[in-house]
């Protein structure tokens, strides 16, 4: 019994890498601003400590690699299953098929999650030469039509911690799966509805604003600013949608890359207003990744939170 | 050389007919191009022209760059000269008739516009800055602005220096 539910923690600890220490999912595109049509971009997608640097994982996205087939997780196995030789689960034999074989050095990968790559036009275009590596993903697209594509990776799933005969327990699955596995003499039983949504937008041409219709479901972004429009020294005016409504009060975290080469952080916080605005200057040019996190009780489970965030990758000319 | 004569000519004689028209002045820029000593050097982009104290662009005058390749792919580096890009390329279709130039070498280099002709004949009166923004592959970047009042009542002859992708940029404007 103990094995079994050591089996729903490791999991979980990797899962959870990106929003609960320190380290930031990004995707990170070669250029932002091209002047033609029939260009080509490139765009790493990573999980790192240091913005914008390879140093933690590589964001598994579905169609990016070799070892990325379309699909689902897979199964988790069943509680009171059996548990595969040796003690720790390794990645690659042994480890349980649900999780994909990393590359080699790997640790135990995180599961895939969907990429859509919307054009101008409403089209989606798929990821070309997509590989994954060690520290990140990486894909090209091109820019066949004119005006601004989005890139988004949108995710979510549920949390939740228990007691359980006195141990602290953590769970990470989806709703069907709440009912059955937390046990029924758990206490202290919270579950968070977490839905994310990691974007960065590339424009050919003229700047144009039909991807950023909002699909009402989480928190996303509603720039009135364009976010291929932005300049050292100038506001930008970024409206944040809570399930298609202004979202009031959202915390929202700006930090300039280039983390490596400085002492502080630099960020900038800030907090948006009754209409969901949040007005950023750019202290100078470069890239930026700005996360707006809402926390509420609109789950749609029973008895959870919601944790909604948003993040977008933004580069910053010099006028 | 002969053309601008010939829209100068008729101007002067339309000229006190139409109001925007008496406004007008004949404006002559100089941009140098430096003679650089680099390991590669490629010609740069140069765009030139009329911006508004709010910096939207009140008149385009002069773009230089690979306008002579097959399938338009010297159009790839034209974002590069980033602010005219912003505030009016991106919203051409280049080449443009009158607007496209291919790029030039080293030396100063005069671009003459008759007042009462596109694309000065529309410009109202107010403040303006002439701007000249230079972009080279593998190299720098580099913006110059030269502010000027529209019309001139004399003879205005002004100047700024760039620094590295720039030379000595002239205004001249004779009423």
């Amino acid at each position: 019994m103990k094995i079994s539910s050591k089996w729903m923690v490791l999991p979980l600890c990797v899962c959870l890498a990106a929003p609960a220490s320190a380290h930031r999912a990004w995707l990170l595109p070669s250029a932002t601003v091209l002047s033609d049509t029939g260009s080509w971009i490139t765009v790493d997608a990573a999980i790192s400590d240091a913005l914008f640097y390879f140093d933690h994982n590589p964001m598994r996205l579905v169609g990016v690699g070799p070892d990325a087939p379309r699909g689902e997780r897979g199964p988790r196995p069943e509680a009171g299953a059996p548990a595969p030789a040796g003690n720790a689960p390794a990645a690659g034999a042994g480890a349980p098929a649900a999780m994909p074989k990393g590359p080699p050095g790997g640790r135990r990968p995180m599961p895939h999650q969907e990429i859509t790559i919307l054009g101008p036009d409403g089209s989606t275009i798929e990821p070309q030469n997509g590989s994954i590596g060690r520290f990140r993903s990486t894909f090209d697209m091109p820019l066949e039509k004119p005006g601004t594509y989005k890139l988004a990776v949108v995710g979510g799933g549920l949390m939740a911690s228990y007691t359980l005969n006195g141990e602290k327990k953590r769970w990470r699955g989806d709703a069907d799966a709440l009912k059955s596995e937390i046990p029924a003499d758990a206490k202290d039983v919270t579950v968070t509805e977490q839905s994310r949504r990691i974007e960065t937008f590339v424009t050919a041409g003229k700047p144009s604003k039909d991807v950023f219709k909002p699909t009402g479901k989480g928190l996303e972004l509603d720039p009135v600013t364009h976010p291929n429009d932005l300049f050292a020294g100038e506001a930008a005016k970024f409206r944040l949608l809570i399930d298609g409504k202004p979202a009031a009060g959202a915390r929202v975290l700006v930090v300039p890359g280039g983390i490596r080469y400085r002492d502080g952080i630099n960020e900038i916080k800030a907090t948006t207003d009754a209409d969901g605005i949040v007005t950023v200057t750019w202290p100078e040019a470069g890239m930026y990744w700005m996360e707006a996190v809402v926390t509420d009780d609109k789950a749609a489970v029973p008895n959870a939170k919601r944790r909604a965030s948003y993040s977008a990758t933004l580069e910053v000319m010099k006028p | 050389m002969r053309k601008l004569v010939t829209l100068g000519i008729s101007g002067v004689i339309a000229g006190p007919a139409l109001a925007g028209a008496s406004l007008a002045a004949d404006v002559k820029v100089t941009i140098e191009v430096p003679k650089l000593d680099v390991a590669e050097y490629h010609r740069p982009y140069v765009a030139a022209w009329i911006e508004k104290p709010d910096g939207t662009v009140a008149a385009n005058l002069s773009v230089w760059y690979d306008v002579k390749e097959e399938n338009k792919k010297g159009n790839k580096w034209l974002k590069d000269l980033r602010q005219w890009w912003r505030r009016a390329g991106r919203d051409l279709d280049m080449p443009v008739d009158g607007l496209s130039s291919p790029t030039r070498p080293a030396g100063k280099h005069a671009l003459e516009y008759a007042g009462t002709a596109p694309p000065l004949a529309e410009l109202q009166a107010g403040e303006y800055e002439l701007v000249v923004e230079a972009a080279r592959e593998v190299g720098g970047r580099e913006v110059v602005r030269i502010p000027f009042k529209w019309p001139a009542a004399a003879v205005v002859s002004s100047s700024a220096q760039g620094k590295d992708e720039l030379g000595a940029v002239d205004l001249e404007i004779k009423p």
